[in-house]
């Protein structure tokens, strides 16, 4: 399903080459969840985009539903993205100038889905914004904001789902209510989830657990449950 | 396919966030201004050219000294063209026992073909716009003729064998000359009539006039067909030769119009490449995050373009509207004031606004979508991840073949373009390598000043790139409006000085030597001041250098023309006011040698003769020849009485002359013309205040219409303004919730904010007085051919709108960043 070979990235900066990442490699099956936690700078976030393809490697190379990221432009990774790929952003990244139901029509607008306006609508009351559908995301809370982003990441029913630190910036509590419906979609719709989260908690409720530090894989290991 | 659908739906959604209202409304500011602008320079283009047409009564005129063929007339029809005959001779016309000398001028029914013929029902009384000439029957005669002979109207004139009634005082005819061919007063006949006068026939002194009117493309291809059937004698007069003055106070306008549009359009189109940045940095992220969904990039570029295009649209659209109304406005206020109806514009400038509107976005917004293709999915995850920035090649290129091409299309002048394209690029050039070393500057001074000062400079410092590229844009705006402002008024008042309100307006002419203390002590019994009178000899050319006229090679027609004809010479011993020696010596006063002669300095590069060349004429069965030793250069706008050839005193002793003058009657003094006339019938008096009014009305509708169009450049130069400040607000507004989270006061990041506007500010006045200084004395020198002044207060006024204008756009832009609360702001960065 989602393959990390041998994967590194380094950058330069003023202070000379800076390696972010180096020789991390696993194996991600269909349906199974993944929590990607480390401290801070541990190279998490770097390594979720090597695996969306936002980002190429420097060394090593992924490969998602059979396809070699490394092989694509810029444009190929994108269309692999719009068939199987799914976000949800720590900071939602709605698009500010469309209402909550456009927000979630976009990917299958992208997609070219011609039933975009219903499907949307069902995944909206899903969601619990059925009476909301049409506010501007500046009209919504921050946990409503990541429901819609939730909704939006499931609309094309992704392959793979990506979720970067979903409830950093949210309380405690919403943050535990967004989680729920996460799990619960990524049940029903058997979704591969690899979730970026410090909190421990929340690494515990998924299958599987990669830890980094320093850029390297430090363990791998399958939760209790 | 897909992409046009999806830009179209969110294109809509964006409109109602307001998202794109910025870019939209700066192409539709261009839009409005360049069809404003365009609308109003075309209608007035037209009513300049259509008065200037005026002064030959037709489009074309065809001069000969006998009657004109047949095969003219059949030629003009060919080519669908309207023509008119005016024949003129000169001709001593009686009223009873009393008579004078007139021209006669016999016209037919459709004189004139440009402009209009005004006369009065008594002396002095009001006059009135005709469009017939007199009836058979019947003559009408100036007002100066008429005191003369002691006649007026309903009084019987004998022409020739016939006697006429007249019905009207002749005030004022198109193609009355301004200089002194038509020395006699005018009696204007039917052509009908002429026959019967008895006064043509062999012999006479008859010019005959072939008028031509039509549109421009026939008028030239009658023009091309006839010249080629032409004798040498005959002389055609055209448009563009139409009187000098005319013609060149239209070409100043042109001129005028032509670079207050480039300037509109130049800022518009700072204006939208500014708010077309903006644009694409408001939509990076969302960009990324489509991207992140799966977006091609060639749906991104697609859904841009598309929704470019409908911007465009838009712009066009709303711009053409608003331009129009605007335009309907103005030109009905133009017509309330000059009281004369503006010919309606054409469709052009509509297209070329359009046209332009496209090349404007094209060339000022493509870099940045090309930018905004090039995001990095990545953005999603990292805010700092930041397309690379467009090639300097293809921003500059891109944008420099739309200015070329924009300014082309509006100036229609190689040399013009030339000289503005490159006072710009200079101009800009030079403000942002000043703009950085103030920059760096400004930035190293912040150690000693307080806490909103430090971090209003350390933001211009901070900017670097940025801050000077503010400054140009500042720069230019401010140069722009000093430009249209002070430098403005400094060129229309040099070019008003040419023509000032204390220009004669009175030619007394064809004065006997013995009658000029007469004349002069009626005007001073009449308590008015009495003019100087200068002689006039008549000749005629023979040969320049012992080569005689008819064998010469000439430069220019117009030299050949004037060396062939009947000149009219004068001696002087000394330069009146309104000429100067450009080449060569001026001779003493007392001087009494051989004959030295004084050529006017552009007649002379037409007639190709320089100093030393010997010119000899022919005057009143004598043959006189004198040395060219100076050159004159003479405002011919100062209505004095000036000779393209003058004699050294002495050299025209015992020839028969006769004097001129010229002097300025106010409106009550001018009946003191009545018992000059009686006392002296044989001067003419030639009444210029009509011809003076008609130039007068032609520089009043160039610079109203400047004044006009200004109104649009400058709400341009303001919008370029807010877009500069607009660009740079989200970070503002961002630094300041920042500032204002750490503890700062709301009026301490007020004034840090102001005092790096006011840094800005201080630094583009400095520029841009120093850019319009400039531009200024290019355009005065290189287009106008005015005497650049220096002005004062072009540099404090220019540093004043620095600091003030840059201070009141930030103040306005910045309230809302500094007032917004730093919770929203902070919230707000993730939305």
């Amino acid at each position: 399903m989602l393959e990390a070979h041998e994967l590194g990235k380094k950058v330069s900066s003023p202070e000379g080459t800076l390696t972010i990442l180096s020789g991390v490699s696993f194996l991600v099956r269909a349906g199974e969840s993944v929590a990607v936690v480390g401290a801070s700078g541990a190279g998490k976030s770097t390594l979720l985009a090597l695996l969306a393809g936002l980002d190429l490697p420097t060394e090593g190379h992924v490969v998602l539903n059979g396809n070699n990221l490394s092989d694509l432009d810029e444009d190929g990774r994108a269309i692999i993205r719009a068939e199987s790929v799914g976000f949800v952003f720590q900071s939602f990244h709605l698009v500010p100038s469309l209402n909550a139901l456009e927000n979630v029509m976009l990917p299958l607008e992208l997609a070219g889905n011609e039933k975009a306006r219903d499907s949307a609508q069902d995944l909206i009351q899903k969601v619990g914004l059925g009476e909301r559908w049409s506010h501007y995301p500046a009209q919504l809370s921050g946990g409503e904001k990541q429901r819609v982003a939730i909704a939006r990441a499931f609309a094309a029913e992704p392959a793979v789902l990506f979720a970067d630190e979903p409830t950093g910036n949210l309380d405690s509590n919403t943050g535990e209510n967004i989680m729920q419906l996460m799990f619960e979609l990524n049940k029903t719709s058997s979704t591969t989830l690899v979730l970026v989260t410090h909190d421990s908690s929340l690494a515990d409720r998924c299958d599987r657990i990669i830890a980094l530090d320093a850029g390297k894989l430090i363990s791998d290991t399958r939760a209790a449950a | 396919m897909r992409a046009v659908v999806y830009a179209l739906r969110s294109f809509g959604r964006e409109l109602r966030s307001g998202e794109v209202l910025v870019l939209l409304a700066a192409v539709a500011l261009a839009v409005a201004a360049l069809t404003a602008v365009g609308f109003l320079t075309d209608r007035i283009s037209k009513a300049v050219k259509i008065q200037a047409n005026e002064t030959l009564a037709a489009d074309l005129r065809l001069r000969s000294q006998d009657p004109v063929p047949q095969e003219w007339r059949d030629l003009a029809a060919e080519y669908g063209l309207q023509t008119a005959d005016a024949m003129s001779f000169p001709s001593v016309v009686f009223s009873g026992e009393d008579n004078a000398l007139s021209v006669v001028r016999a016209v037919s029914d459709a004189y004139p073909l440009r402009g209009a013929l005004r006369v009065t029902d008594d002396f002095f009384a009001e006059e009135r716009t005709v469009d017939t000439v007199p009836a058979s029957g019947e003559v009408w005669a100036e007002g100066s003729f008429l005191a003369r002979v002691g006649a007026t109207v309903g009084d019987s004139l004998q022409v020739g064998e016939i006697d006429l009634v007249v019905t009207a005082i002749l005030t004022y005819r198109p193609d009355q000359s301004i200089g002194f061919a038509s020395m006699a007063p005018t009696v204007m006949i039917n052509a009908e009539d002429l026959e019967a006068t008895g006064l043509v026939g062999e012999g006479s002194r008859v010019t005959y006039r072939l008028l031509v009117a039509g549109s421009d493309e026939n008028v030239a291809g009658f023009a091309e067909a006839i010249s080629a059937v032409l004798p040498d004698t005959i002389r055609v007069s055209s448009q563009e030769e139409s009187t000098e003055r005319v013609y060149s106070a239209a070409d100043r306008a042109d001129q005028f119009l032509s670079l207050t549009a480039v300037i509109s359009l130049l800022l518009s189109a700072v204006a939208v490449a500014m708010s077309a940045r903006r644009f694409a940095q408001r939509r990076m992220d969302t960009v990324a995050l489509m991207k992140s969904l799966g977006a091609t990039q060639g749906f991104v570029m697609s859904v841009s373009l598309v929704q470019l295009a409908l911007l465009g649209v838009l712009g066009v659209v709303a711009g053409s509207i608003v331009g129009y109304a605007a335009e309907s406005f103005l030109s009905s206020i133009i017509r309330e004031l000059l009281q004369s109806e503006l010919p309606s514009p054409g469709l052009r400038p509509v297209v070329l606004a359009c046209g332009s509107a496209f090349i404007l976005l094209l060339g000022f917004a493509l870099p940045s979508l090309i930018q905004l293709r090039n995001t990095p999915p990545l953005r999603v995850l990292r805010h700092d991840e930041m397309p690379p920035p467009p090639s300097r090649g293809l921003v500059v290129g891109t944008s420099l073949l739309a200015v070329t091409a924009l300014l082309y299309q509006s100036v229609g002048d190689g040399r013009m373009l030339f000289i503005v394209l490159g006072g710009i690029i200079v101009i800009a050039a030079l403000l942002y390598i000043v703009g950085r070393l103030m920059v760096h500057w400004i930035g190293s001074a912040r150690s000693g000043v307080g806490v909103a000062w430090r971090y209003g400079l350390a933001n211009v410092a901070r900017r670097g790139r940025a801050s000077a590229v503010q400054v140009v844009a500042f720069g230019l705006g401010i140069t722009v409006l000093l430009l249209l402002t002070l430098v403005r008024t400094d060129l229309l008042d040099g070019w008003r000085k040419t023509l000032d309100e204390n220009a004669p307006n009175h030619f007394l002419i064809n004065i006997q030597p013995q009658e000029v203390d007469s004349i002069a002590s009626i005007f001073a019994d009449n308590d008015v001041e009495a003019p100087a009178f200068t002689p006039m000899v008549r000749g005629r050319m023979l040969a320049i250098n012992d080569v005689p006229v008819n064998e010469r090679e000439y430069p220019a027609e117009r030299g050949e023309w004037l060396a062939k004809r009947e000149a009219n010479l004068t001696w002087l011993s000394e330069l009146n006011s309104s000429s100067s020696v450009s080449a060569g010596e001026w001779w003493t006063a007392d001087y009494n040698g051989e004959p030295q002669v004084s050529v006017e300095d552009e007649i002379a590069v037409e007639m190709g003769v320089g100093i030393g060349d010997r010119l000899k004429f022919f005057i009143a069965g004598r043959e006189i020849e004198g040395v060219i030793t100076n050159l004159r250069k003479v405002n011919w706008d100062s209505f004095q009485p000036n000779f393209f050839i003058a004699f050294s005193p002495g050299a025209l002793d015992g020839l028969p002359a006769t004097f001129v003058s010229s002097m300025r009657l106010a409106e009550d003094e001018k009946p003191v013309l009545l018992p000059m006339l009686r006392a002296h019938p044989t001067v003419s008096v030639i009444d210029i205040g009509a011809i003076l009014a008609q130039v007068r009305g032609i520089i009043e509708k160039a610079s109203l219409a400047v004044q006009a169009v200004f109104i649009f450049t400058l709400a341009a130069g303001i919008a370029v303004l807010f877009a500069a400040v607009q660009s740079t607000i989200d970070e503002r507004r961002f630094e300041s919730a920042m500032l204002r989270a750490l503890g700062a006061r709301k009026r301490t990041v007020f004034a840090g904010v102001m005092a790096e506007f006011a840094a800005l500010g201080l630094a583009a006045g400095i520029l841009a007085s120093a850019g319009a200084t400039i531009l200024e004395w290019i355009v005065a020198t290189q287009l106008f051919e005015l005497k650049p002044t220096i002005n004062p207060w072009l540099w404090l006024v220019g540093v004043a709108a620095g600091v003030f204008v840059v201070c009141v756009s930030g103040y306005v832009a910045a309230r809302g960043a500094v007032n917004a609360r730093p919770v929203d702001v902070l919230r707000g960065a993730a939305a």
